[in-house]
């Protein structure tokens, strides 16, 4: 059985649109890795999160998560515990009024046993690192830590993929720092799968691979470094790179000695004190 | 239209369990035609103190005082206070309501029982000052048009008061980095043609020093820190010390320096620090 | 609003909170029928007693659940009223047109009574067991009746999500509110009409942002697995103990204590 979500020709529109939300997307998730995908509002990123675990169908082509067609509605609920998913707006996603019978929705509605659900709560909740806070009301909580509660719900799913839609776009510096710090522990410690869609690039330079969509279509893909690094094709689609990014680009456009591909204020400060 | 925040404490539910200090003793001074950035994480008070500004919330003690007048003492029109200082809150396109976005637009004025051509005329004017096209957008309805459409119908509906100071409270967030430009774009555009005083509260340190003439920061409830955007992004230490950042270009001067190199660290932007060092690389004769 | 407390669930590790919500809700209902039932003023002694008890042992102050009555004054005052001019019978006193009778007197007093019990019991309930213990009560109390068409499951999912989004819409309404008051709206002056007309610019975003959340909350439920109630299982099971038992006697001793009272006196 293929370990890996394969979206392959997919076509997408929904119901009272008249252009394509998704038009030819050809990819490969492969587990374990860590991907971010990037592009501006209505490029279709949402979307194509929505149907990595059969929230929506494609009109065309397929998605297969670990070689389960989500056309299948036999699959529906396998695929939906295998990729799990967070949304955008924190107040929306949580259902209980106790932190820790939110994390438990998932687990009980797959039928796990009580003893169970109990011992994934608890795992879930210390991976997020609230346990602490699993008698809390959710609303006393901030945005970073909702997020972090939604996550924790996921993970007592015991999903191999987690995918993120803009989880931090509602969140200040210090929520997005925990989501962020959260994810990439997910990933490195836990092995779990990322799909992180965000429009701070920030983020998107913390990942193994990135993605660019515009207008529906997939237009870059490569690691950070070679997407950050066409500063010019991503202005044009209105997107952002790192201030030091950036400088970097200028510099060498002026004649200094400097890479075009930097992305940290590490790499930069290395990079610039030869010179000065 | 000086704004003048004197000793000014704010005190959520006093008297029950639930009490909590919001603000605490903050003063403030804002001058006509100043452009402000009012810094400082979630919970430190900034959102109270804007409220106060135009009587949306009341002191627990202290003054609000805006063009000599102490707007909570009794017989003030509060009406009139709103309409000169326009507060736009966070998401407000969750505030739109009517059919139209005209009508929608229209609300404040018309709150200000203003004669209808003035109204139409501020109306126009208004959705005009935040770049979109009047005749083509004032029949539709504002709930079918983008998210960055919306929130600009939403702002237009606080301009369309002629407010003299303009607040904004993160209007930027949740959208995309074209978003985020265009309405950063009006806001400057506007200040430019309108001379009106504007203070807008961000997370974002990369806006806030590419915009602003001076910077207020709050912390639990009180102001710790005020001044230029180079004088308070100066204090690195201090800002980090109360989870505040600074620009990422300031941080990479900053760190150049640390190295012993002869940069200047009061840099804002990404083209000043690109001339400051290409300015410093010639000098060593590397460019 | 904030000021009224009957019935918001106070935190505490008592006999009392940690009885199955179950038999509370049973004990409450059976309280209910016995009020109503009893129609003397020695029968009243009895769950008089019973009250004084139940707050004994759950820690939370009588003084607390009287106090929590004061938003009902003005109805609690009306039957009152209502019955002391309302009855007739042996007049005791005149004022103006109006009779006071021996029986209204009695009868007044009695239905004082018995709607202050009837709200401090029932106040009991809600302020010893917390809204998700509640729901999960009511659930299993409903299940059996499934059966017959009783949607269990889906009225408890409902309350819980009630529960969930009050305080995030009060928030909203407090938002919106303050929004439109900063574009000049006037919410508090005006007849009745203007004010009605004056929610609008409220109640709009806020049923559309209603609306939103549902919907968010929808694909959130559903890319979560849920299907509603079948095949589920929960973390927390309910389980009925001896303290639940002592419970059910000692309603069942003080049910007969005041029915039989009738007789004996």
């Amino acid at each position: 059985m293929a370990a890996e979500i394969l979206a392959e020709s997919v076509y997408y529109q929904y119901s009272q649109a008249k252009d394509l939300a998704l038009k030819d997307i050809n990819l490969r998730i492969q587990k374990g890795e860590f991907v971010a995908i990037i592009g501006p509002n209505g490029s279709g990123k949402s979307t194509l999160a929505k149907l990595f675990n059969g929230l929506f169908i494609p009109a065309k082509g397929s998605v297969r998560v670990d070689g389960l067609d989500t056309r299948d509605r036999e699959n529906i609920w396998k695929i939906r515990q295998k990729a799990g998913m967070v949304f955008q707006n924190p107040d929306n996603q949580i259902v209980a009024t106790v932190v820790e019978e939110d994390v438990a929705f998932g687990p009980e509605n797959l039928g796990v046993p009580p003893e169970e659900i109990k011992k994934r709560v608890y795992e879930a909740l210390k991976i997020v690192e609230l346990t602490d806070f699993d008698q809390k009301a959710p609303h006393l909580l901030s945005g970073g830590q909702k997020q972090r509660v939604a996550i924790a719900g996921v993970i007592a799913m015991k999903p191999d993929y987690i995918i993120l839609d803009e989880p931090t776009a509602m969140l200040d510096p210090v929520g997005r720092r925990e989501v962020i710090n959260t994810v990439k522990r997910l990933n490195r410690e836990e092995g779990k799968t990322i799909v992180l869609i965000t429009h701070f690039m920030e983020e998107a330079v913390q990942a193994d691979r990135v993605i660019v969509m515009n207008r529906g279509r997939v237009v870059m893909e490569g690691t950070p470094r070679e997407i950050f690094s066409r500063v010019e094709e991503l202005k044009e689609i209105g997107l952002d790179v790192p201030q030091v990014t950036e400088l970097a680009h200028r510099l060498k456009g002026r004649g200094l000695e400097v890479r075009g591909d930097i992305l940290t204020i590490d790499e930069m400060v290395e990079c610039l004190c030869p010179l000065l | 239209m000086p704004i003048v925040v004197k000793n000014l404490t704010h005190i959520y539910m006093p008297g029950t369990p639930f009490q909590s200090v919001a603000l605490q003793d903050v003063n403030w001074t804002i001058e006509d035609g100043e452009f402000w950035g009012l810094i400082g994480h979630t919970g430190s008070g900034k959102s109270t103190l804007i409220q106060h500004l135009n009587g949306l919330l009341k002191p627990t003690s202290g003054e609000v005082i805006i063009d000599g007048v102490n707007i909570n003492e009794r017989g003030v029109n509060l009406r009139e206070i709103r309409q000169k200082v326009g507060l736009v809150f966070q998401y407000p396109e969750h505030q739109l309501f009517e059919e139209t976005v005209e009508k929608d637009v229209a609300f404040g004025p018309k709150n200000m029982d203003l004669p209808e051509e003035e109204i139409g005329r501020r109306v126009r004017e208004a959705l005009e000052l935040v770049g979109l096209n009047y005749s083509e957008i004032k029949d539709r309805s504002p709930f079918e048009l983008s998210g960055g459409q919306m929130r600009r119908v939403a702002i237009a509906g606080v301009l369309a008061m002629k407010p003299k100071v303009l607040i904004l409270d993160e209007p930027t967030v949740g959208l995309d980095p074209r978003g985020r430009d265009e309405i950063l774009r009006e806001i400057v555009r506007l200040r430019e043609r309108q001379n009106i005083t504007v203070i807008l509260v961000s997370h974002s340190m990369e806006d806030i020093a590419k915009l602003v003439d001076k910077i207020a920061v709050m912390h639990r409830g009180r102001m710790v820190d005020s001044g230029t955007p180079r004088e308070i992004f100066r204090n690195y230490e201090g800002l980090s010390s109360i989870g505040l950042d600074i620009p990422q270009i300031t941080h990479l001067m900053l760190r150049l320096k640390h190295q012993g190199k002869d940069v200047s660290t009061e840099v804002l932007t990404v083209e000043e620090a690109e001339a400051e060092i290409l300015r410093a690389a010639r000098r060593k004769g590397r460019a | 609003m904030r000021e009224i407390t009957i019935g918001q669930y106070i935190p505490g590790n008592s006999v009392i909170h940690r009885l199955d919500p179950r038999t509370k809700i049973l004990i409450t209902f059976a309280f209910m029928v016995l009020l109503f039932v009893i129609d003397d003023f020695t029968g009243y002694a009895f769950p008089a007693v019973f009250i004084i008890v139940a707050s004994l042992l759950s820690g939370i102050s009588l003084k607390y659940m009287i106090r929590g009555l004061r938003p009902l004054v003005v109805i609690i005052l009306l039957t009152f009223v209502l019955n002391l001019f309302m009855i007739k019978g042996r007049v005791i006193y005149e004022v103006g047109p109006l009779d006071i009778t021996y029986e209204g007197l009695h009868q007044g007093v009695f239905m004082v009574l018995r709607l202050v019990m009837l709200i401090v019991g029932t106040s009991l309930l809600t302020l010893t067991t917390s809204p998700i213990t509640l729901t999960d009560g009511i659930e299993s109390l409903l299940k059996p009746f499934s059966r017959v068409g009783v949607p269990a499951h889906e009225l408890a999912m409902m309350m819980t999500i009630a529960l969930r989004f009050i305080p995030t819409l009060m928030e909203e309404t407090d938002k919106i509110m303050k929004a439109q008051m900063a574009r000049g709206a006037d919410f508090s002056s005006g007849n009745i009409v203007k004010r009605a007309k004056s929610l609008v610019p409220l109640l709009v975003p806020l049923f559309i942002s209603a609306f939103r959340r549902a919907d968010d909350l929808a694909m959130a439920m559903e890319s979560r697995c849920y299907r509603g109630g079948e095949n589920r299982t929960r973390m927390k099971q309910l389980r009925m103990t001896y303290a639940d038992l002592v419970a059910f006697i000692a309603t069942g001793l003080l049910a007969a204590g005041s029915l039989a009272s009738r007789f004996i006196w």
